[in-house]
């Protein structure tokens, strides 16, 4: 059964081939010439100002746990999506009062204030 | 994949969930931002959650898939309240270094 | 498919799901009050504990399972949701003005209180290893909250991290003792497990999968070796929520402890009974020779903690029905006994400092007798002294190892026991024959609630130990029916 991995494997020297050679072939005929601007990070751009690992607002990271936990429940639709006829009136229920949850959840969230920027 | 690929695989694929979860232990165990134990332990759940899918695999059965759902969303809200204890432990200590955090001793 | 729902499947869930509707309620009506009214909630809360224990009383004589098996209706998983929902419920009670007076007492800490319990009932009446799993989570992530919600005190927040860090690490240990089981056996049902262990006997698999669920399950009850976390978190952590975690936790721990290994796997008890026996002898020793040495209460109550799971791990050990009902009984008097312990040691805080070191209790007789003698009934029951619930179940442990022919764990057992005298004693001594230094003379808290509540529990902790007929009754009656013989 090795050998279905054969196509992955050629296309994967050829992918590495291809990238050596363009980068070979710009080193080797390409000509250089140094110059401040284009030393600097980005050549057309500002320059940067403080370390790369500023730290970011802690919004930034309750937005996201926020969205987190909201995104990762829509797990429960895919299963009960595909077997929506099979399980009729209860199974639709059943989810109304999932989302009931959920719905407790988001005012929470909404009337805390979690939802504003500032 | 075909069934007999998966029967030749089978033993290396739980020996990789056996390694998977064996990192996450060193992990916790050797390292001391609580950040990159906190990914270690994430390591260790979804070692569990790559061994339910393929016991399901194995068996035959659904359920283990139905399982790591569960374990999935049980984890993001793990993930939720940890990251927010480590926030505030943070703000507090300037430090996210488990050896700093030793006020309690005895 | 069979999608049919009966009552049976709604029953079965009742009592967590009254907790988590409260506790939905206590979260939103706390939006839309004025900010003046909202201490009142814990009275809500409270009325949550009352409807949920009333509702898990009721159906004590229900036997059945629901939703295909994944819940079991026993009275095994009534009698340990009701030691949640009891220690629940006075948690709020000794909270009160220990919130009020920090500052703290958000409406969160209460629904948080109710989340956790609905998750230590939902792990009782557990007959899958998934609601297991789900169950745990649900009863440890509000206790991480719980644990750090004196911010920014920096030791509850550092209680509430080490307690978050392990945890979740034990967590991780028993999914993949789940998974591994799953793998072995096809199953993580476990009615279906304890039928398929009689057919295929053990594996390797199954039994690294059983030993790293101990572990996990180890590290919620806090047994030796994994017990590092406890004297930390339990020090740090608000003085209610160490009562609160102390009973509940370990409660919870113990249900699916002693429904998995009791029960599913008792078929193969030769493979793992001298594992438990050994972690029971550890935990014992380790935890009443550290507590010798402690100054500060709230950490002896901590290593004491720690020693009486492994008494009740002596009950798990044994693998027979006087063990899983001793281990019942003696579930129940440590609730009791241990939140009126630590409802005297809130009444003892003061916002200005804890006043949890020895000194702070001498002469306590002198000033509040009557909460020197209910600390002297608890400390005296921790201690296993006669005529308390301490006592009664220690017997039916001890006994328990010795019919299992586990001599050696019971002669440990009474050995720590005499050895956990000293610290115990050493408490009643403090409060009541030497005089506090001048200016150490602590005043504790007067308040109805909390008054209550040490009371309440020392009057159940000393009717444990005088007529304990219908407690003992009905634990035995939930460990006959679980281990159905």
């Amino acid at each position: 059964m090795l050998e279905s991995y054969l196509p992955i494997a050629i296309l994967l020297i050829v992918a590495t081939v291809v990238c050596l050679l363009l980068v070979a072939v710009g080193t080797i005929f390409g000509p250089r010439r140094k110059s401040f601007r284009k030393g600097s990070p980005y050549e057309s751009g500002m320059q940067p100002i403080g370390p790369g690992t500023r730290r970011m607002s802690v919004r930034f990271y309750l937005i996201a746990v926020l969205f987190i936990l909201f995104d990762v429940e829509v797990i429960f639709f895919y299963p009960w999506a595909v077997n929506f006829r099979a399980l009729g009136l209860f199974g639709f229920v059943e989810m109304l009062v999932f989302v009931g949850i959920l719905l407790v959840g988001y005012v929470y969230v909404w009337r805390k204030g979690a939802l504003e920027w500032d | 994949m075909s069934n007999q690929g998966f029967v030749d695989l089978f033993p290396l694929l739980i020996g990789l969930c056996g390694v998977l979860f064996t990192l996450g232990v060193i992990g916790v165990l050797v390292r001391r931002n609580a950040i990159v134990i906190f990914m270690s332990v994430e390591l260790m759940l979804n070692a569990a959650n790559l061994a339910f899918i393929i016991f399901a695999r194995a068996l035959n059965q659904i359920d283990g898939q139905i399982f790591v759902f569960f374990v999935m969303v049980v984890a993001a809200a793990e993930v939720a309240v940890g990251l927010a204890l480590i926030v505030t432990i943070f703000r507090t200590k300037q430090s996210i270094n488990v050896d700093s955090i030793n006020s309690l001793k005895g | 498919m069979n999608l049919q729902v009966t009552s049976t499947d709604y029953l079965s869930i009742l009592p967590p799901t009254i907790l988590a509707v409260f506790a939905m309620l206590v979260l939103v009506i706390d939006l839309f009050v004025k900010p003046e009214r909202r201490p009142g909630l814990a009275w809500l809360a409270l009325i949550g504990f009352v409807v949920a224990g009333v509702a898990a009383f009721a159906l004590i004589n229900q036997r059945g399972t629901g939703f295909h098996g994944m819940i079991a209706l026993d009275p095994y998983a009534q009698v340990l949701g009701l030691v949640a929902i009891v220690a629940g419920g006075f948690t709020v009670l000794t909270s009160f003005n220990y919130v009020r007076d920090r500052n703290i007492g958000r409406s969160e800490y209460y629904a948080l209180l109710l989340f956790s319990v609905s998750g230590m009932v939902l792990m009782a009446s557990a007959n899958n290893l998934i609601i297991v799993f789900i169950a745990l989570e649900l009863l440890s992530i509000p206790l991480y909250v719980l644990a750090g919600f004196a911010r920014p005190d920096p030791q509850s927040e550092e209680a509430a991290l080490k307690y978050f860090l392990l945890g979740a690490f034990a967590s991780g240990f028993l999914l993949f003792g789940i998974a591994l089981t799953y793998g072995a056996l096809g199953s993580i049902d476990l009615t279906v497990i304890a039928a398929k262990i009689g057919q295929v006997g053990s594996s390797p698999m199954l039994l690294i999968g059983a030993g790293l669920i101990l572990v996990g399950l180890g590290f919620k009850v806090a047994a030796v070796p994994f017990h590092m976390w406890t004297p930390d978190v339990y020090e740090g952590a608000p003085t209610p929520i160490t009562g609160f975690m102390s009973v509940g936790a370990k409660a919870a721990g113990f249900a699916a402890m002693l429904r998995v290994f009791g029960y599913s796997l008792h078929a193969i008890q030769a493979d793992w009974v001298i594992i438990v026996a050994i972690l029971s002898a550890a935990t014992m020793i380790v935890g009443n020779i550290i507590a010798i040495s402690q100054t500060n209460l709230k950490r002896m109550l901590a290593y004491s903690s720690i020693a009486h799971a492994g008494y009740i791990l002596m009950g798990v050990a044994s693998a027979n029905q006087t063990g899983m009902a001793g281990a019942l009984f003696y579930l129940l008097a440590y609730t009791f006994t241990n939140i009126g312990a630590f409802a005297v040691l809130t009444a003892m805080a003061r916002p200005e400092g804890e006043n949890q070191t020895f000194p702070a209790y001498r002469g306590l007789y002198k000033r509040s007798p009557g909460l020197a003698l209910m600390m002297m009934i608890f400390m005296l029951s921790l201690t296993g002294i006669p005529l308390t619930g301490g006592f009664i179940g220690k017997y039916y442990l001890f006994l328990s190892a010795i019919e299992a022919r586990l001599y050696w764990l019971a002669i440990i057992g009474v050995l720590t026991s005499v050895v956990s005298a000293f610290f115990y004693l050493r408490v009643i001594v403090d409060m009541f024959m030497r005089e506090a230094e001048p200016g150490q003379e602590v005043k504790a808290v007067n308040y109805a609630p909390l008054n209550w509540t040490i009371n309440l529990t020392a009057l159940a902790t000393f009717v444990l130990g005088v007529i304990p007929t219908s407690a003992l009754a009905l634990v035995q009656l939930a460990a006959k029916l679980l281990m159905g013989t």
